[in-house]
């Protein structure tokens, strides 16, 4: 860290310290992609995009490390130098989020199910406190167990529990070979088949269905993606298309991300179809279904927990009922930790939970 | 803490527990008096062996209400006494919760209890083609509580992850009696990831009763290749070169001729006695894709300067190139009185360099050293070969252990891969986090127990502790009263 470093950090701390003794609250935003994400939000702009830069990568170790204001685009691009990728696919929402924001976020695009999701993928991070102590937890390394896994615990907190400043996270070769199938079925049939195939050993690394189609894609060596075609079957899909797809689906811009309410509805993958008069979008090989515009009659989180289900108020929630709401028990861990970590509730109050 | 009387605490368990699950006399408790890491024991005050969720619910309502510490069991092969017992708490092992409650075969997930031996999960779902990937050498005997609660590993772990990317679920208790749900099928849940935090807890926050993991296909098809290397730098040099080429083998490891020699005599595995290191390189997957991968991996090693490979012809050769690394710690039980296994992470690029160091510090402490590990991960198993009869030999041992993991650190590495730290590493925690990180973790920790009463005394060390460990650094790593028992 050189001068310009410190003062950024200082000046952070400053604005942290005034925060606490003047009982008001930092919202933290990087890009802003995520702007219309979290139950409440709440106190002044701190902006985090300015701290940015790949601090650490090495492609033999698998690892890049980079600060918090880093855009996606920089992070894809030194990768992809070295034929490697981020295979959680975090979605940019049609800009060019931070990894900051990404990790404070933790969605994960349509590998998911077959690659894993945001926080599998995080090996350490830096956390700037309420009281202004810069913490490392994890590391640049594949196996730390060493203290509780605060990294992976900080992924998907939406910055409650203070400003991630850096971050590591594993990275994959990029698979040799890819090519998408495309097969007409029902959205039932094809969460039969989704789930019929992951119990094979097939290069499978995206399965999702909308309006009539499917869409396999299949990463890997050369031979298992050639082999795994004729299992799939279906008609193979000009790669400019498949792209286009498996893009959309992943940066949340298909149809229905886009209507005005929308759930998001995560449940075992071969859970059958809930009672909805809508056709979901289904990725996630059946475990990620979003409905659109559903009737506000519609008691979807009920309809989610009868099929041991989650439903979550993509867009449209009224204030503060966006996220399920957590069991009294888990709620009160929450309370705990926000209280341990951020007393005087500085960052991002009420974004994860309304009023923590 | 205070003890309390130990009368009432077995008093106060008898009257809600039925009288089976209380050993109170002194031969029934004593089996209990260690884990794995035998060079740390203490007697419970009395142990407690739930057949149900509500029993273990019982058993921390009533450690609760009389503030008496309590320390969960699954099988007791954990490496760095998390399990060793509190003198004046109860021991609560899992041992008779260990039925497999349900394999779904069409989701692809098992729920289990936690005191499942890991390797039960993979027989129940193999009639369905599948199973539970996290396959660490004691699979045999380690329960699914005792692998939450460490994060533990495997040798095949490079390419299928750890424990935490294969549980999807847990369900357990606060110390206060709370049941609490994490995770679950569903991938989303909402609030905080305190999943990913109870796993590799090492039961200081919850007493985990039910798992619920991830089953995948059984590859049809896997193929081992062994590489020999004429010195560990090439060796290390090759780890590099296999990942950097874009492929991730099922697994990768790496042993030194000092390993090799000392499992060939009793295993016949076939190992090249002559090179400095072998690796052990594994593809799994269709048969297609096993001989495109090894094909690939053949050339990469030749490349980086393998002097010698031989691939697997068939599944029993394949198995008899596993027996020797699989029986890298008891051939070291053969070898010498007593053994320590350290368990140090590093970033791949320095695997040489710390097995050179690693020689040198032979020299100066004194006792030899062998060397198996999960290359491909950089997770190092330095196995330090000591005689406990012998007096000084223990805390030359401890010793040596403490500097390899300081050696780690310095490298961006960290001091336990998937051990866990237990009692053993609570010195090397010193070294990795600064006071203020060691704070937050007590902040997690009080989160869940305030009173600390789960597993108290393990995973973190004190400021005081500290303080002292970092005293006893000063007198130029001369320890002061070597003699002296220090835990
Ligand atoms: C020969 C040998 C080889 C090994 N190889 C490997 C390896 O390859 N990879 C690896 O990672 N480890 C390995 N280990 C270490 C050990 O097997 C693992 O740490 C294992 O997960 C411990 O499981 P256990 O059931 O024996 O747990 P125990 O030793 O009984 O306990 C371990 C920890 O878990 C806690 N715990 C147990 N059950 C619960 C519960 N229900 N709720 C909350 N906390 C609980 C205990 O309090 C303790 O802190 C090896 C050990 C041996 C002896």
């Amino acid at each position: 860290m050189d001068e310009g470093d410190h003062a950024v950090l200082e000046a952070w701390r400053e604005r942290i310290g005034a925060a606490r003794r003047g009982g008001s609250s930092l919202r933290l935003r990087g890009a802003g992609t995520k702007d219309f994400y979290g139950e409440e939000l709440n106190g002044d702009i701190l902006h985090l995009g300015s701290w940015r830069g790949i601090i650490d990568y090495e492609p033999s170790e698998l690892v890049i490390s980079a600060r918090c204001g880093t855009p996606l685009s920089e992070v894809e691009a030194a990768l992809a130098a070295h034929e490697q990728f981020l295979a959680f696919e975090p979605p940019a929402f049609g800009g060019d989020p931070t990894l900051g924001g990404i990790i404070a976020a933790g969605l994960s695009g349509p590998r998911r199910m077959f690659a894993g999701a945001a926080r599998d993928f995080v090996l350490g991070a830096r956390l700037l406190t309420a009281q202004g102590d810069l913490l490392r937890f994890g590391g640049a390394v594949m196996k730390n167990v060493a203290g509780f896994d605060v990294s992976r615990l900080l992924c998907g907190s939406l910055g409650i529990l203070g400003i991630l400043t850096e971050v590591s996270l594993k990275v994959l070769p990029r698979p040799r070979l890819e090519e998408t199938r495309r097969l007409e079925l029902s959205a039932g049939q094809a969460v039969t088949a989704f789930n019929r195939w992951q119990g094979l050993p097939l290069p499978l690394s995206g399965a999702a269905w909308w309006q009539g189609t499917a869409w396999v894609r299949l990463s890997g060596a050369t031979a298992a993606v050639r082999a795994a075609r004729a299992q799939i079957g279906g008609d193979a899909v000009p790669p400019l298309d498949a792209e286009r797809f498996w893009s959309a689906l992943r940066h949340y811009q298909l149809p229905p991300h886009a209507a005005a309410s929308v759930w998001r509805v995560s449940l075992p993958q071969a859970a059958p179809r809930i009672d909805v008069p809508a056709e979901p979008l289904i990725d996630w090989g059946g475990a990620l279904r979003w409905y659109a515009n559903v009737p506000p009659e519609i008691d979807m989180r009920e309809r989610a927990r009868a099929v041991q289900g989650t439903a979550l108020h993509w867009r449209g929630a009224p204030p503060g009922k966006r996220f399920p709401p957590l069991p009294a028990a888990i709620a009160s861990l929450h309370r705990r930790l926000k209280e341990r970590f951020d007393p005087a509730g500085v960052f991002n109050r009420g974004r994860l939970i309304a009023g923590v | 803490m205070e003890a309390p009387e130990l009368p009432d605490i077995v008093g106060a368990l008898r009257a809600v527990l039925p009288a089976e699950c209380v050993l109170e006399r002194a031969e029934e408790r004593r089996p209990y008096e260690c884990d794995g890491l035998t060079a740390f024991r203490s007697v419970p005050a009395v142990v407690v062996l739930p057949r149900t969720e509500d029993e273990v619910r019982r058993t921390l309502l009533t450690c609760h209400r009389l503030k008496v510490p309590l320390v969960a069991r699954g099988s007791g092969t954990g490496l760095s006494g998390g399990a060793t017992p509190h003198p004046a708490g109860v021991l609560l092992s899992c041992a008779r919760m260990s039925r497999v409650l349900e394999v779904d075969p069409i989701n692809r997930i098992a729920r289990v209890e936690p005191g499942v031996p890991n390797l039960k999960i993979s027989e129940a779902a193999a009639p369905h083609q599948l199973y539970y990937a996290p396959d660490p050498s004691s699979q045999v005997a380690c329960s699914i509580g005792g692998n939450v609660a460490e994060n533990s590993g495997g040798v095949h772990c490079l390419k299928y992850g750890l424990t935490v990317h294969n549980v999807l679920g847990v369900r357990g208790y606060t110390v206060a009696g709370e049941r609490i749900e994490l995770g679950g099928q569903a991938p989303d849940s909402a609030g905080l990831d305190l999943l990913a935090l109870t796993i590799g807890s090492e039961g200081l926050l919850l007493i985990v009763t039910e798992v619920l993991v991830r089953l995948i296909p059984r590859p049809p098809c896997a193929q081992l290749v062994m590489a020999s290397f004429a010195d560990v730098q090439s060796a290390g040099s090759a780890v590099a070169a296999i990942i950097a080429a874009g492929t991730i083998p099922a697994a990768l490891e790496m042993m030194d001729r000092k390993a090799t020699a000392a499992v060939e005599p009793f295993v016949h595995a076939g190992y090249d006695l002559q090179a400095a290191a072998i690796l052990l390189v594994e593809s799994d997957g269709t048969p297609e894709e096993v001989r495109e991968q090894v094909q690939e991996i053949e050339r990469v090693l030749r490349a980086a300067g393998a002097t010698a490979l031989r691939v697997s012809e068939s599944e029993a050769e394949r198995l008899r190139l596993w027996s020797g690394r699989k029986n890298a710690f008891p051939a070291a039980g053969r070898l010498s009185p007593d053994y320590y296994c350290m368990d140090g992470t590093i970033p791949r690029k320095h695997v040489g360099h710390v097995l050179e160091a690693i020689e040198r510090m032979e020299r100066e402490y004194g006792l030899r050293c062998m060397n198996v590990f999960h290359a491909g991960d950089g997770n190092l198993h330095p196995v330090i070969l000591f005689d406990a009869n012998e007096p000084g030999s223990w805390e030359r041992a401890d010793r040596f252990g403490a500097e390899i993991l300081e050696l780690c650190v310095q490298l961006g590495g960290t001091i336990t891969g998937e051990h866990g730290v237990g009692l053993e590493k609570l010195n090397s925690m010193c070294v990795q986090f600064s006071p203020a990180e060691r704070a937050a973790f007590f902040a997690v920790k009080e989160a869940f127990d305030p009173d600390g009463l789960l597993n108290p005394g393990k995973l973190i060390p004190t400021l005081a502790r500290c303080a002292e460990y970092g005293r006893m650094h000063v007198h130029g790593g001369a320890m002061p009263h070597p003699d002296l028992p220090r835990f």
